[in-house]
């Protein structure tokens, strides 16, 4: 109707900042209230996020699962899919990762056994991305059922494979062999060394320049291409894109396959860039980290990227922080990241109604 | 093998009763169209603040008010996302969940410093198991004996609450005028609004039971079941209670098979752990941990059965206006 009288910033900028501002403002009023300054806190959380150079490494480490999860999340959004199997995804992807290196390590060079690991960690989480796509567009089962009992069914099924087959012999933690360096994706440090760029060590590695890459691909895939359209239909309208002619349920499969493949792909940061091993739980709560990731970014890559930059820099200052006053602990950060679903996604309308009202009544007076 | 039957099922009484709690919060909350992915950041909520409550006051019944008090606030947060604000459902159980998460342990390492757990609770801080009349007199009869005194007594209250709450749920969803409009608002709401019935008010009150039901679950994970609270202790129990809603097909006796079900197969997997089978060999524990995520998935795609859920489920009702 009026939504034209609306300031474009007024959507794209205000309302989306004071939605964040206010899951920071409670944030503040928990530290508060466990007897804590928050102003201090927060001082500390950016310093050590943003205040030398390992932290920036650190931070950006963590953003790139972030980028990875928020886009794997944003993708099925935009179709009007809540994919919320991110979890369960990227820890299948990951199982691919660590196949491919495991098994080629010692005879590969790196720039055989990389793209091979990329298609690996696409291929699993796409497959596991595709059995809850394929169930919602061919049966109709409720894609955020299947993809919350995926989720569990990936756990059941990592435990058993490394408890059971991919264990190291001989060692009683659950991990495998750690892989030949040649299977190691480079850190960034080592790569800019040579060029006289001394950023300090962290695990920040070339993962984090193919998730950029990925926000490229996905924002042509998205806004310019015949399928990102038909994407974007059925998101908007499904009942239009039928009768428009689009195959809706292929191009739901299809929106869980390229879904899983991008949450795949942390399997790559996580195994092949930092842990040189495939373990249990690396996951570590990224896939539902990227809800939060899209909901801030307005499922857009920009905004995406800086979400996750915002999300990577409370993990690593939230580390910092905990360690600089020991009654906080770094769980803070999970409050922060819920807040921010509720405000930014459940309550988006609280504010958002209001404040486009305020505009529409003015532009009409 | 009788014996080991009865085992059996005794710890599938302990380990269902929580399931049947919260699968029973989430029948009310979805027969009223409110999606609630937030049963998980229900029952962790709750079963940290009945352990905390428990502890500080060292009174399990406190701690169960407190448990149930702290759950119904969060399914007012959800209520307030939900039906005030047309919001997403998923999204708001999502952040529920990621919330409470978070916050539990941030609190009970503010008060009590220990890693994220609560101390440990003794005596009148937990809920203690009852002994049936008679029990241990009758413990030798064969049959009756193993059944009435080791499977049906020996029990906590909550457990016989869970189990009680199941007639109790059909008799309010079926049987009374709140749960006809219950029904009502979860299938076609604009037909109660027609009636004059606020569609708001009766999802609120569906949220409350929600809550209440969710708190009791809670506190029977760490007041109860446990001595005290861990981290995380809540572990899928609410995703587990939402698969078993969905296999019982919304429906109170359904749903209390199922989770007599997935209960039943969690202590077969306890029980299999490094167990050979004649001429199957060892089955993994994962595989049995697994049956009652695959079975809802099976269920869902239509191969058995079919799981058709309210018609008005997850659509925020906005009332005309001129």
């Amino acid at each position: 109707m009026s939504q034209a009288k609306v300031p474009a910033w007024v959507n794209l900028a205000l309302i989306p900042f004071l939605n964040v501002f206010l899951a920071f403002l409670v944030s503040g009023l928990v530290i508060l209230a466990i007897g804590e300054n928050p102003l201090e806190a927060a001082g500390y959380l950016i310093y050590g996020a943003f205040g030398y150079d390992e932290g920036i490494g650190y931070t950006l480490y963590y953003a790139t699962n972030l980028i990875f999860t928020g886009l794997a999340v944003s993708v099925a959004f935009k179709g009007g899919l809540f994919n919320i199997g991110g979890e369960g995804q990227a820890y299948i992807g990951g199982l691919g990762v660590g196949l491919i290196c495991l098994s080629l390590d010692n005879t590969m060079p790196l720039y055989v056994i990389a793209p091979l690991a990329i298609l690996g960690a696409a291929a699993f989480g796409a497959a596991w991305g595709y059995i809850p796509g394929y169930l919602q567009a061919r049966r109709g089962s409720h894609i955020v059922i299947t993809t919350i009992m995926f989720n569990f069914i990936a756990s059941s099924l990592m435990v058993y494979l490394i408890v059971n087959w991919l264990k190291e012999d001989g060692r009683m933690a659950p991990n495998s062999r750690t892989f030949e360096e040649n299977a190691w994706l480079p850190y960034l440090h080592e790569v800019l060394s040579p060029l006289g760029i001394d950023i300090g060590s962290s695990p920040l590695n070339l993962a984090f320049i193919w998730a950029l890459l990925c926000c490229v691909f996905v924002w042509g895939l998205i806004w310019h291409t015949r399928w990102g359209y038909q994407l974007r239909t059925l998101g908007t309208n499904p009942t239009a894109a039928r009768y428009a002619g689009i195959d809706t349920a292929k191009v739901t499969i299809w929106a869980m396959l390229i879904s899983g493949g991008l949450a795949g792909f942390v399997g790559l940061n996580e195994i092949m860039g930092v842990n040189h091993s495939l373990l249990l739980n690396f996951t570590a709560g990224y896939g539902f980290a990227g809800i939060a990731v899209a909901l801030m970014g307005r499922n857009h890559p920009i905004g995406i990227i800086l979400a996750a930059i915002l999300f990577g820099a409370l993990y690593q200052g939230g580390a910092e922080l905990a360690f600089e006053i020991p009654s906080i602990t770094p769980e803070i950060v999970v409050v922060i990241q819920g807040l921010v679903i509720l405000f930014s996604g459940a309550l988006e309308h609280m504010l958002k109604d209001r404040i486009e009202g305020f505009f529409i009544r003015k532009a009409v007076a | 093998m009788f014996e080991t039957l009865i085992l059996m099922l005794d710890a599938t009484m302990r380990v269902s009763t929580p399931l049947i709690l919260a699968a029973l919060a989430g029948l009310y909350s979805e027969r009223a169209g409110i999606v609630d992915i937030g049963l998980e950041g229900k029952i962790l909520g709750s079963a940290f603040a009945a352990a905390a409550g428990a502890a500080v006051f060292g009174s399990a019944w406190i701690g169960l008010c407190l448990g149930i008090l702290a759950s119904v606030s969060l399914a007012m947060i959800h209520g307030f996302a939900c039906i005030t604000h047309r919001g997403d459902h998923i999204v708001s159980g999502v952040a529920i969940n990621t919330i409470v998460a978070g916050l539990t342990v941030t609190l009970s390492m503010y008060w009590f410093g220990m890693g994220g757990q609560t101390p440990a609770l003794s005596g009148d801080a937990r809920f203690l198991d009852i002994t049936f009349p008679f029990a241990d007199a009758l413990q030798d009869v064969p049959v009756i004996g193993a059944i009435y005194s080791n499977l049906l007594s020996g029990h906590n209250i909550l457990v016989y609450l869970a189990f009680a709450m199941v007639p109790l749920t059909y008799w309010v969803v079926y049987k009374t005028r709140f749960g006809l409009r219950l029904r009502a608002v979860g299938e076609n709401p604009h037909a109660v609004d027609t009636a004059g019935i606020s569609v708001a008010f009766i999802r609120y009150r569906a949220l409350i039971v929600c809550g209440i039901l969710c708190g009791l679950a809670g506190a029977y994970l760490s007041t109860a079941h446990n001595a005290g609270f861990l981290k995380d202790m809540s572990a899928g129990k609410g995703y587990m209670a939402l698969a078993a809603l969905i296999f019982g097909k919304w429906r109170p006796v359904p749903v209390l098979l199922a989770c007599l079900l997935f209960g039943f197969l969690d202590a077969v997997a306890v029980r299999m752990q490094g167990v050979e089978i004649p001429g199957i060999g060892q089955v993994p524990v994962q595989a049995i941990e697994v049956l009652p995520y695959v079975l809802t998935v099976l269920l869902l795609a239509g191969f058995i059965g079919k799981a058709v859920g309210p018609k008005a489920i997850g659509r925020p009702y906005v009332k005309e206006r001129a």
